[in-house]
């Protein structure tokens, strides 16, 4: 079997997700955490590339990467010391988590690995069309969008509203 | 052509990578990044079921976009709150802050 370029990046890709993620969890300085998931979510928004998903790439890219992440790094220098480490994980919690998580992991991939997928078919080349994806979130028939992103939109403003609330001094 | 199936086992992956994280962080910040993670891996599977399965239509595209949505709104109130807790304790450890109602 040749190996095409798409699949080069993403065995790359992958390797970033999974090394990055691991160590997202594992680190005991939390900025440096916080630096590790960066490249998890960088690494997810190429794979949605790899998928030609480029308008989801994007809001990825902007949301989590520009808005998620600042809002961590900022959280981490307003309440932490810089380079000070969290305290060592209990060895009871760890096999806790690791029992939990590989059992988890275990059976979901049983699953997904044994499931027959009939039409799963070779990726059409070539990006989604932005005129589609627009009138598909301003639409109103059947398969557009326009409730949820109305309704997303005043869950926006009620958690601006929320955070200002909950965040501001007495 | 990158078969369906290695999609599903790096979001896997990283949901339980998440959950891992989310068990023996005790730091409240780092225990909402394991949450992140989690939300990313779901983010994932949307977007490939959709691709693969589904090509002709926008369903798992528009769920993934609107769950980022969500998780941006979450994490923003999550931060809140956090820094609020940071504000009367002095400390974010989740087995220190004992007295979250006064």
């Amino acid at each position: 079997m040749e190996i095409t370029a798409n699949q080069i990046i993403f065995f790359i890709l992958s390797a970033i997700i999974v090394v990055c993620s691991v160590f997202a969890v594992t680190e005991r300085k939390i900025l440096r955490a916080a630096t590790h998931l960066l490249f998890v979510l960088l690494a997810t928004a190429g794979l949605y590339f790899l998928l030609n998903y480029h308008f989801l790439a994007a809001v990825q890219i902007s949301v989590y990467v520009g808005g998620i992440l600042i809002l961590f790094v900022f959280s981490i220098f307003l309440t932490s010391q810089v380079g000070s480490e969290m305290p060592a994980v209990k060895l009871s919690r760890k096999i806790a988590g690791l029992v939990v998580s590989i059992s988890g992991a275990a059976l979901c991939l049983f699953v997904l690995l044994t499931q027959n997928y009939p039409g799963a078919q070779e990726i059409s080349e070539g990006e989604i069309d932005m005129t589609e994806i627009g009138q598909a979130l301003m639409g109103v028939d059947e398969f557009q969008y326009l409730l949820p992103f109305e309704a997303i939109s005043v869950l926006l403003l009620a958690c601006i509203i929320a955070a200002i609330l909950v965040a501001r001094k007495k | 052509m990158i078969p369906i199936e290695y999609y599903f086992v790096i979001s896997t992956l990283m949901l339980f990578i998440g959950v891992y994280g989310f068990i023996t962080r005790p730091n409240m910040l780092a225990m909402l990044m394991s949450l992140e993670l989690i939300l990313n891996a779901v983010n994932i599977n949307f977007a490939v079921f959709n691709r693969y399965l589904y090509a002709d239509q926008l369903e798992g595209m528009f769920f993934s976009l609107f769950s980022i949505g969500i998780a941006a709104a979450e994490t923003a109130v999550a931060i809140a709150i956090i820094i609020n807790v940071f504000r009367h304790e002095k400390k974010i450890e989740t087995n220190e802050v004992k007295n979250l109602k006064y």
